[in-house]
């Protein structure tokens, strides 16, 4: 995994509760097998104004001019300001694939869905999590200033704003640690192999029909 | 000892290694396979020289991108075909305990088919790459979704990484009225609580309400906790569970079934087991339930309105209101029974059982499809489903209304197949998302019961099954 440590980048504001991770990147896309290319699908529905389809070279398709991400102002924005409940829904990694080929390497908002927060981090994707009146400050001082940046420190734990104000936010240690150093959890897990195996054959012993 | 919840139960018996910020690993029993989001799990698992930990372990089958019908001439898309073909290639490499390819004569959709094989159990840690997999709690198991990188994971270690959740209790007192089913719980408590009102939760269902539920019933719930934005749906164990299981293929037999069950009658919270939240319904005041906008939360009894989005405050609910009355073509105030029907869809993880399928018959039988609806699906949630309900006669009684029966799979729940909605028409569905395109670009979910989606086909609006002449 791309370790993360600090971003300094342009922030664009989602301003909308609720996006599903169908929004984020529709159906349609989640039948190739590989895990890259989903950048330029991202948020497909809102994006284009035609339908897209995989394998479809995006480059010409008609844009929504309505649609935040495709204002001249955020473009080659890797910080997204959302609003509640970020990526309700689905399961699919695809969301997280989709947003950090586009570039998005930093997500802040109210609230995320358990389950893709927990892919973020699976992809050196980090979602932070402020509170309302914090985030409503990010979205009014976006608004209001072209060129917008953020610079979020990982180790420090704080997004720094344009007007010289830092903002601490919370992470968990563990997660910290893994996103800092883009350490593998696979390879991590695998140091408690034994530890594994002690507890499959005492279990296997204890309930051996869930090892039929 | 103290008072455990069943959620703490599973949790303790469960962890293999604790991290000092509380990042558990925890040992996972059963693992789900499906061809969308595992290619790119065994591709790393080969790239990185791992071998799989315990195949024995996997169940797999083709589910979400298969048709439902002419199954004579194979998968027609050929991106779709060719994801169908990796799981098939995956499979044939690694192994695995159960793997129903598609047209086996037990496919179906992987929330279905866990169950009806036996391979899901009270006690056990059920994952999958797919949300809905909470479903399997209503078998007292730990059961979440999780994302490729975590399927990969879970092959390569046989655990995953988690935090301990909060709990919550939604206890349902009392009895359903006629025409109100477990589907319409599951609406009504996210209505309650809010499409992120579970986040951080795992949410346990209780009461005499759902102690009265069936195996399905419970599954319908719990397959909906996700929609509250709970990772895991719970019921506790008791002799309904256990008699579900008896029989089941992959379900212990004889004496090792009266020891696995004396275990399995200790999965439910202790009494005075204390909860983080609770929250608390009547059943005999739940009525049937149908959604107006792009979320789950936006539901409403068939007997409401849509929502005046001028009447609300909040800004950031205003205009989430306002955008989902744009998409959905509706206007304030207007009364749900005056929706029209286009399309109407029955099946998904959440309702594709045999019981949904009795319910949506009896409602079906000596009736008609509205004319002015152009499509009413039936699609079985599995090969064994849809035998039983052939063997029931229940297929004819669909088809004499004039609905078309299908083959098994996810279908037009997400429409990652043929089945989809043209932009624009509103679908009476028993599936679980109403989002935008969820069911096709531009259409317009309503998730409804089955019985509900019936009384929608025959009527061509949403009426209340109660009232059906």
């Amino acid at each position: 995994m791309k370790p993360f440590t600090t971003l300094d980048a342009l922030a664009v504001p989602l301003d909308r509760a609720n996006v599903d991770t169908d929004a984020i990147i529709p159906k349609q896309f989640l039948k190739s097998i590989k895990r890259s290319g989903f950048g330029p699908n991202l948020f497909d529905e809102w994006r284009y104004l035609d339908h897209g389809e995989p394998g479809q070279e995006c480059s010409g398709r008609p844009k929504n001019p309505d649609f935040v991400l495709n204002k001249a102002r955020y473009q080659g924005a890797q910080i997204l300001l959302t609003r509640d409940n970020f990526g309700c829904g689905s399961s699919r990694e695809h969301a997280p694939w989709a947003l950090e080929d586009y570039g998005f390497r930093v997500l802040i908002g109210t609230s995320f869905a358990d389950i893709f927060f927990n892919n973020c981090f699976k992809n050196g994707v980090l979602p932070i999590v402020l509170p309302v009146a914090q985030v409503d400050e990010l979205f009014r001082q976006c608004e209001a200033a072209e060129g917008y940046r953020l610079v979020v420190d990982l180790a420090a734990q704080t997004v720094a704003r344009p007007d010289g104000t830092t903002v601490r936010f919370d992470v968990d240690p563990f997660r910290k640690e893994c996103l800092l150093n883009g350490w593998d959890d696979i390879g991590l897990t695998l140091r408690h192999a034994d530890k594994i195996r002690a507890f499959e054959e005492k279990r296997r012993a204890e309930h051996p029909y869930y090892f039929a | 000892m103290e008072a455990q919840t069943l959620y703490e139960k599973l949790w303790s018996s469960h962890v293999v290694h604790q991290e000092a910020d509380g990042t558990a690993l925890i040992y996972i029993d059963r693992h789900l396979v499906h061809e969308v989001t595992s290619p790119q799990a065994f591709e790393g698992l080969k790239l990185a020289g791992r071998k799989p930990w315990r195949v024995s372990s996997i169940v797999a089958t083709a589910d979400h991108n298969t048709p439902t019908d002419h199954w004579e001439r194979g998968i027609e898309d050929p991106v779709s075909r060719q994801q169908v073909e990796t799981l098939d290639a995956n499979i044939r490499e690694v192994g695995a305990l159960a793997y129903f390819p598609f047209k086996d004569s037990r496919q179906g959709i992987v929330h279905v088919i866990g169950p009806e094989n036996g391979a899901t159990l009270p006690g056990m840690t059920v994952v999958c790459g797919d949300s809905h997999t909470s479903t399997h709690g209503a078998f007292a198991c730990l059961a979440h979704g999780i994302g490729t990188s975590e399927v990969e994971h879970v092959m390569a270690t046989q655990c995953l990484l988690q935090k301990k959740s909060k709990t919550m209790l939604v206890r349902v007192e009392g009895m359903l009225g006629r025409g109100v089913y477990a589907k319409d719980i599951a609406l009504a408590v996210i209505g309650r609580i809010g499409t992120a009102g579970g986040t951080g939760y795992a949410i346990e269902f209780g009461g005499s309400a759902i102690r009265a539920l069936t195996m399905e019933g419970r599954m319908t719930l719990c397959n909906m906790a996700i929609e509250a934005g709970a990772r895991a749906g719970l019921v506790g164990v008791d002799d309904i569970t256990i008699d579900y299981l008896r029989d089941k293929p992959f379900a212990p037999k004889g004496q090792l079934l009266d020891k696995a069950a004396a275990y399995w009658r200790t999965l439910k919270s202790d009494e005075g087991a204390r909860f983080d939240r609770v929250v608390e319904l009547d059943a005999a005041e739940i009525l049937p339930q149908v959604t107006w906008g792009t979320s789950p939360e936006m539901v409403e009894t068939v007997a409401g309105r849509v929502p005046d989005p001028s009447k609300i405050s909040d800004p950031v609910k205003r205009e989430g209101v306002e955008r989902a009355l744009k998409y959905m073509g509706l206007a304030p105030n207007m009364p749900i029974s005056e929706i029209p029907v286009d399309q109407v869809f029955i099946g998904s993880c959440t309702n594709s059982r045999i019981e949904d399928l009795r319910e949506a018959a009896a409602v079906a039988k000596g009736r008609k499809k509205a004319a002015s609806v152009k499509r009413v699906l039936v699609v079985p949630g599995s090969g064994l489903v849809k035998h039983q309900a052939e063997t029931e006669g229940l297929d004819k009684i669909f088809i004499e209304a004039g609905f078309e029966w299908r083959e098994p799979g996810c279908s037009m729940c997400l429409a990652m197949n043929a089945d989809r909605l043209e932009p624009g028409e509103h679908c009476a569905s028993t599936s679980n998302r109403n989002f935008e395109g969820r069911q096709g670009a531009g259409g317009r979910t309503h998730l409804v019961s089955p019985a509900m989606a019936v009384a929608a086909a025959v009527a061509g609006r949403f009426v209340d099954v109660r009232e059906l002449s």
